[in-house]
């Protein structure tokens, strides 16, 4: 992996604390800089880094840690607890409607891994919360984004509404949503189609659909992958319709995944799930902790304070 | 604003000062460049400034955009013609990670070749993700390119293999092979497509004669690894730099092009069919800097 090297040098940089018992300001000073460089090599937007590493900075060059005998070690807790707080503390549910069916919309950039999720979204509801999901097809865009949706209710035995191409998303939404009531249907899952942010046409498009179903979550799904720009994407999807909550995709990759932090930074909004792979059973609700070490790419650093 | 902050900051310039070489840093780095990269950037920039003495805005601008061109034109030619096969079959291959843009960058260049007066066949080489063969059908349809396809769940490389007899029997100028998104570290699909390139070179001496990566121009530092990774399993001899419409600003290619020597050979600049640009380093630094030069 690329960024074997520079996990190395971070653990470098936490062991040498750690040894040291007693730490000088230079010290975390010298730390930071690398926690620093992994954030950015991590992709979390450069902002969040700068406001992170100043916040820890104050946190571990205060009296207490400088003077105490295991400074070192406090270092590397106060860095590992700031960023799992940052990813949002605690694991956080999905909202559902008290009167069924619940609603969730699907959004994103193009390619995010939205009409994936809203299958892997329905199978995990249908095992976990014996939810009877629909399927509703509502981006009219993409070529052949309705078959892809079809195929994969088939592959899970879910119903897929469709109204072909030819009918307005916002219709398509109403329309869905009607016959899954009909149909008593207590989850509906609507797979819009990506768009940029800054597509003032397509924004609109999923203000209205949200107006004419009101619906329990909007999620905002996101490719782990992303760059700095996370956080103009997620910023601006967030103003422009109030999303409940984020799911991270193509975390089965090598990628830090560093525009979580970003994300959860810039909304406030929880990430709920995870996409782990291609297949249809491969999403996990969000664990801040693991994606804390995940991003600063110390998966042992638990067990490195723990060590200590 | 992007704009604003960078026009302060030229406003500001001087080349001793050390603010303004941090906020060059930063907007280098909010472009996806890297750290490693930007910090070369910006030490040839302080370097560059001094021997010029450096006074003005309108200098500094102008250097700046000139050291990111030099850098870039110094491991890769600005713009090369994607490589043909002169005496008959010309075969591209599409790889990258999954939901970059590689389905319909081939459209885009299928409809692009076919307007130029070429006959173009694709491959339906994703035989895996729902919707993808029908999603190639379509847009076959729409160019006016016949599309040779298997059933889902199908082997791709006798998919390859089919369309490969079928295009040189028809005396097909372009064959653009589809394929599965992968993540580079999918060892078992990373090997499912060294077998569809091993076929290709079996089947057609000097073919492909381009292997296109597409890379989203929203990916972080990770598209560095998709680049190392895929390169390992295939010849990349090139970029399709995607989803440039959106506010990304795709600066990791600078880091690919430095290290890996792999150019940049097109632009997606939309979702339609006319939305393929050739790729120019040129405009590219001067996105970096967007509405820097009037
Ligand atoms: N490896 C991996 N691939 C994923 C994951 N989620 C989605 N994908 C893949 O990413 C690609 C894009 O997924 P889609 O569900 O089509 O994305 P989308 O957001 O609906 O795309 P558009 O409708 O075109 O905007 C497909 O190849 C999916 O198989 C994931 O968690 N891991
Ligand atoms: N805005 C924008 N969207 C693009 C561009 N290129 C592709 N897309 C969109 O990105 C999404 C994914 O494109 P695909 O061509 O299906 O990507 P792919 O790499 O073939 O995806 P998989 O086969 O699932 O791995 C679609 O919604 C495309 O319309 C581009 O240049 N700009
Ligand atoms: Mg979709
Ligand atoms: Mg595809």
């Amino acid at each position: 992996m690329a960024f074997e090297g520079l996990t190395g040098r971070l653990q470098d940089a936490f062991s040498s604390l750690r040894k040291k018992g007693k730490v000088s300001e230079q010290d975390v000073q010298d730390a930071m800089r690398q926690v620093r460089l992994a954030l950015l090599e991590a992709d979390v937007n450069y902002k969040v880094v700068r406001e992170f590493v100043n916040s820890v900075r104050e946190k571990a060059i205060g009296e207490e840690v400088l003077e105490s005998l295991n400074g070192g070690q406090q270092v590397v807790k106060i860095v590992y607890d700031e960023l799992s707080e940052l990813m949002g503390g605690e694991q956080a549910e999905v909202v559902t409607s008290y009167i069924p069916p619940t609603v969730y919309m699907m959004t994103g950039l193009q390619g995010a891994g939205k009409t994936t999720t809203a299958g892997k979204l329905a199978n995990f509801l249908r095992k976990s919360k014996n939810m009877k999901p629909m399927l509703i097809a509502a981006d009219i865009y993409r070529p052949a984004a309705i078959d892809q949706l079809q195929t994969i209710g088939e592959q899970l035995n879910i119903p897929v509404f469709s109204m072909g191409d030819q009918v307005s998303p916002v219709e398509i939404a109403k329309k869905g949503l009607e016959e899954a009531k009909a149909q008593n249907r207590d989850l509906v899952i609507i797979d819009t189609a990506g768009r940029l942010h800054i597509d003032e046409v397509l924004m609109t498009e999923l203000k209205e659909i949200k107006t004419a179903v009101d619906p329990e979550e909007i999620f905002l799904v996101v490719d782990a992958m992303t760059g700095q720009d996370a956080v103009n994407v997620a910023d601006s999807f967030n103003d422009q319709l109030d999303i409940s909550s984020v799911i991270l995709t193509k975390l089965d990759g090598d990628t830090r995944g560093g525009a979580a932090l970003s994300i959860r930074k810039v909304t406030g909004k929880p990430i709920k799930f995870t996409g782990t792979g291609e297949k249809l059973d491969a999403l996990e609700p969000f664990y801040p902790d693991r994606m804390a070490n995940r991003i600063l790419g110390m998966g042992d650093l638990l067990t490195l304070i723990e060590r200590a | 604003s992007f704009t604003r902050r960078f026009k302060e900051m030229m406003a500001n310039f001087r080349y001793e000062d050390e603010e303004f070489f941090e906020e060059l840093e930063d907007l280098l780095i909010e472009s996806d460049v890297g750290f490693e990269a930007t910090m070369e950037i910006s030490d040839k920039m302080r370097y560059e400034a001094k021997v010029e003495n450096i006074r003005t805005v309108e200098d500094a601008e102008r250097v700046l955009v000139r050291t990111m061109i030099e850098m870039y034109e110094e491991t890769n030619p600005n713009y090369i013609e994607f490589n043909k096969n002169p005496k008959g079959l010309t075969v591209l291959l599409f790889v990258g990670v999954n939901g970059v843009g590689k389905t319909t960058t081939i459209a885009k260049l299928a409809h692009q070749l076919i307007e130029e007066g070429n006959s173009v066949m694709l491959a339906a080489g994703d035989t895996f993700r729902a919707g993808a063969i029908q999603q190639l059908e379509v847009w076959g349809d729409r160019v006016g390119a016949e599309v040779v396809s298997t059933e889902q769940g199908g082997d791709p490389s006798a998919v390859v293999f089919d369309a490969l007899k079928q295009a040189e029997e028809k005396k097909i100028d372009y064959l653009l092979v589809d394929t599965a998104g992968r993540l580079q570290n999918k060892k078992n699909l990373m090997d499912e497509l060294a077998k569809m390139n091993r076929v290709i070179e079996r089947e057609i001496p000097d073919a492909p004669h381009e292997t296109l990566l597409v890379l989203d121009a929203t990916t972080g530092q990770n598209a560095l690894n998709q680049a190392k990774q895929f390169q390992e399993v295939t010849n990349i001899t090139g970029i399709a730099l995607t989803k440039m419409d959106g506010t990304a600003k795709g600066g990791i290619v600078f880091a690919i092009g430095k290290e890996l020597n792999i150019p940049v050979k097109f632009v997606g600049l939309g979702e339609s069919m006319n939305d393929l640009h050739e790729f120019s380093s040129e405009k590219f630094a001067y996105g970096l800097f967007k509405d820097l030069v009037s």
